[in-house]
């Protein structure tokens, strides 16, 4: 019984697909799971933009959506309703078809990278041999939509928007890609199945996931920074920077295009939650030993919402930072950071198993982390503010 | 020879010709990620993940957006009075034809040269893993060392200098 709630869908998928002459059945079945996932992503995408308001009005005193249906749960359905019946304002001096193609480049690259993700035990659309790749590569494809969102709407805004997206999504990318490597050094494969299916196995009871690790929570700090940085959410969100730019890339754009880039920055944060779920936190398999009873499915979109609670109660508690800030943190601190996790993971990998190696990559991570706070610290001066352009 | 290959290749020398052919520049700088793109394909098409999805990163997201940066941080992605086509065009389309004979005589060459293989080798990113650090290892430091001096350098270019507080 439990193995079969396990495996519902992929029985579901079989059974539907069995209808079908067998000539056609692998393709019907590709195209089943990217129905599921074009269809149950976006469900999720409704259900967090209300989760979101009503945590962020927690967080403020308020009280948030509260008129539409129970507790304002349908608000998305009435936003929805109202992106499509919205006009579609291009601007007279834009570059229409770049304006237009900007939001479908981005949603697709977007939609691509669950293509990878294994949603649960045999639930992966394309198992593929270099699926982090994969993964990385669609995420390379979204900084050229924004770049032509900003570009193309012809506002001295929605360009400044676009080349900060830009600039901090290619600054933190190099953290993205290095901070996952050292879990690829360990697993040894690329392949995200691979990867969790190396962390579901229990000792005493306990998982192995890797954030148990000490490179492995330096490793999940590192990429939760990172992607928090590329899915320009707040403490990092400067390239919306509503105070300074309006609305960022997307200035120029109403009703159902602007819906479309709202959509591909929240999918973009499930995929990113996703994959770190899948790198660092045991992708499917369950928390404890006598819970595999409880379907994977479960334990994966579980993993996923936490991150995504995370994501608003860091929006709903830090300020925005400076952009001279974020630069700075990106290649002074996290950087280094990552690179000295990548040589423990090393150390790590090589130092066979006991409890010495637990010891020594340890020091060594708390012992770079508190010197490079240090150094940094030192350089910062807490004076009067001084303001160099405004005076 | 399947359908799919002759749309990627139509795909792909869209974008090239468009790049040439289009008179704005940042049109040409997004052609030519789309003719990158068709590139991409083509390699994943013939079963090489790794040389397409490394063609995807560095290309789509790394070179593009060089290009465009460079773009708006030069000469700006306003038209020029005189227009955009060069007066030497046709001294550049011998030297792109002469090119491109030497490259096709080289591969058909290499027909022949090469003993035909009866199975299709299977390349998995492991074993081209495993060639980059064992075989390869030296060539890989080079052009690691080579590629930090550039950036070091770049920086060091780029980096004006602060003046002294008196």
């Amino acid at each position: 019984m439990a193995a079969n709630l396990d495996q519902i869908f992929i029985l579901l998928r079989n059974w539907l697909v069995s209808f079908l002459p067998a000539a056609l059945r692998p393709a019907a079945g590709v195209v089943l799971g990217v129905i599921a996932i074009v269809c149950v992503f976006p469900g999720f995408f409704a259900l967090t933009t209300v989760f979101e308001r009503k945590g962020l009005g927690r967080i403020q005193n308020r009280i948030g959506p509260n008129r539409v249906g129970p507790f304002g749960l349908f608000q998305p359905i009435a936003d929805g309703i109202k992106a499509l019946t919205k006009e579609d304002v291009v601007p007279l001096s834009a570059n229409a078809a770049v304006h237009f193609l900007a939001p479908l480049v981005m949603v697709v690259a977007v939609f691509m990278e669950f293509a990878v993700l294994p949603i649960g035990r045999n639930m992966v659309l394309v198992d593929m041999d270099a699926g982090l790749l994969f993964f990385f590569a669609m995420g390379a494809a979204t900084e050229l939509s924004v770049f032509m969102a900003g570009w193309s709407s012809r506002n001295k805004y929605s360009l400044l928007g676009a080349m900060r997206a830009v600039a901090q999504m290619i600054s933190y990318e190099v953290v993205l890609l290095l901070s996952s490597v050292s879990v690829v050094m360990i697993t040894g494969s690329l392949s995200l199945p691979k990867i969790v299916a190396a962390q579901d196995q229990f000792t005493n009871g306990f998982p192995h996931w890797y954030i148990f690790t000490p490179w492995g929570l330096a490793g999940f700090l590192m990429y939760a920074i990172a992607a928090t940085a590329e899915t320009n959410r707040s403490p990092f969100d400067l390239p919306e920077g509503e105070s300074e730019l309006v609305a960022g890339y997307h200035t120029e754009y109403s009703g159902f295009k602007f819906a479309l880039f709202f959509l591909g920055e929240y999918l973009a944060m499930f995929s990113i939650s996703g994959l770190g779920t899948t790198l660092f936190l045991g992708g499917w398999s369950a928390p404890f030993s006598f819970l595999p009873w409880v379907p994977s499915w479960i334990w994966f979109f579980g993993k996923v919402m936490l991150s995504i609670f995370v994501f608003i109660w860091l929006r709903g508690t830090l300020p925005r930072l400076r952009q001279d800030q974020l630069m700075n943190f990106a290649w002074k601190f996290v950087l280094p950071f990552t690179l000295l996790n990548l040589m423990v993971t090393a150390l790590w990998r090589f130092m066979g198993e006991g409890w010495q190696r637990w010891v020594v990559c340890s020091v060594i991570l708390v012992a770079a982390y508190v010197v490079m706070g240090r150094l940094e610290m030192r350089r910062e001066h807490f004076g009067p503010r001084s303001y160099r352009y405004a005076e | 020879m399947s359908p799919i290959f002759y749309l990627l290749a139509a795909l792909t020398l869209a974008g090239g010709l468009a790049t040439v052919l289009l008179k704005h520049l940042v049109h040409a700088a997004l052609a030519v990620t789309v003719a990158f793109a068709g590139l991409a394909l083509l390699f994943l098409q013939l079963d090489a993940q790794f040389a397409g999805f490394a063609q995807i990163l560095v290309y789509i997201g790394a070179v593009a957006i060089l290009i465009v940066f460079a773009i708006l941080l030069t000469h700006g992605a306003d038209l020029p009075k005189e227009g955009v086509f060069s007066k030497t065009w046709l001294v550049g389309l011998i030297i792109a034809a002469g090119v491109f004979a030497v490259l096709g005589w080289a591969v058909l060459e290499s027909v022949s040269a090469i003993p035909q293989q009866n199975t299709m080798p299977a390349v998995t990113v492991r074993d081209i893993g495993n060639a980059l650090l064992d075989r390869y290892v030296l060539p890989l430091e080079i052009v690691a060392l080579l590629l930090t001096a550039a950036t070091i350098g770049a920086v060091i270019v780029a980096m004006h200098e602060k003046e002294r507080p008196k």
